[in-house]
């Protein structure tokens, strides 16, 4: 018996790997970048599926909305066009591919060993996360919090040296 | 309820496929949004453990990956941008001058 929760979790992630597939798939980087878009938006689905209510907000205002458009402005700022294929040297095909694997095996089998170990889900909504959110975020870690902002201002500050035109 | 184990499965599917997009692209744009594919794929493991434990801690780190992520997108853009003026490609491979 499925019962919907799970027919929505498996929807969504489909969406999310279909995305993630055409990323790698597509030739041109405009394209690339909406299937980036529809990840991200299925993964903000995933977080409400979840019970993280502001991360769901979050992740479709600044990842979906913010990042991906800054993403589309330098595409078409470059004007980008259909990426050129390079032959591929011997080290990726023989090292870069296998070890790929290995990774992937690495941590499939970490999550197979850790399966009986995980606590079972709280239940639905059991966590109002926003609450406990806020509150941990504006007492423990507050002091990361406020270095965000330095870090943000460091970026800002990087950004415009980077980008501004020499003479 | 949908196991804990699932997210974690679609978070390590969505690792390797980021990391395959980092390998196999060559553009430096796609490259760059290989790396954001990889940070949401930890994020998402980082909500399914914090719903797993019943505490919000994971969901703090998520917003600060969120932060550092578009502080880095701000960034990295900018030196796209730097690299794309001074080589007129936007080819990684041709972005090789520190190369012997």
């Amino acid at each position: 018996m499925i019962s919907g929760v799970l027919v929505i979790f498996f929807v969504l992630a489909g969406l999310a790997v279909l995305g993630a597939v055409s990323l790698i798939l597509q030739s041109h980087p405009i394209h690339s970048a909406l299937s980036l878009i529809l990840v991200m938006v299925s993964l903000a689905g995933l977080y409400l599926l979840m019970g993280a209510e502001f991360i769901a907000a979050v992740q479709i205002i600044v990842y979906g909305g913010a990042v991906m458009v800054l993403f589309i402005f330098v595409i078409m700022l470059l004007n980008a066009g259909v990426e050129e294929r390079t032959n591929f040297s011997k080290m990726a095909t023989f090292g870069g591919v296998p070890l790929a694997l290995a990774l992937g095996c690495i941590i499939a089998v970490a999550i197979a060993r850790s399966s009986g170990r995980l606590p079972a889900p709280a239940a639905d909504g059991a966590m109002s996360s926003t609450r406990g959110l806020s509150n941990l975020l504006f007492s423990e870690f507050v002091y990361p919090f406020e270095l965000t902002s330095f870090l943000i201002l460091v970026a800002i500050l990087g950004a415009i040296v980077l980008a501004q035109r020499e003479n | 309820m949908v196991p804990t184990n699932y997210y974690l499965i679609l978070s390590a599917i969505l690792f390797g496929l980021g990391v395959l997009a980092f390998v196999f692209k060559r553009n430096i744009i796609t490259l760059f949004m290989a790396i954001e594919l990889m940070l949401n794929a930890v994020n998402l493991a980082f909500v399914a453990f914090s719903q797993a434990l019943g505490k919000p801690d994971g969901e703090v780190f998520v917003l600060f990956v969120i932060v550092v992520a578009a502080a880095e997108a701000a960034v990295g853009l900018g030196i796209i941008i730097l690299t794309a003026r001074n080589r007129r490609s936007l080819n990684v491979e041709h972005v090789d001058l520190l190369k012997l």
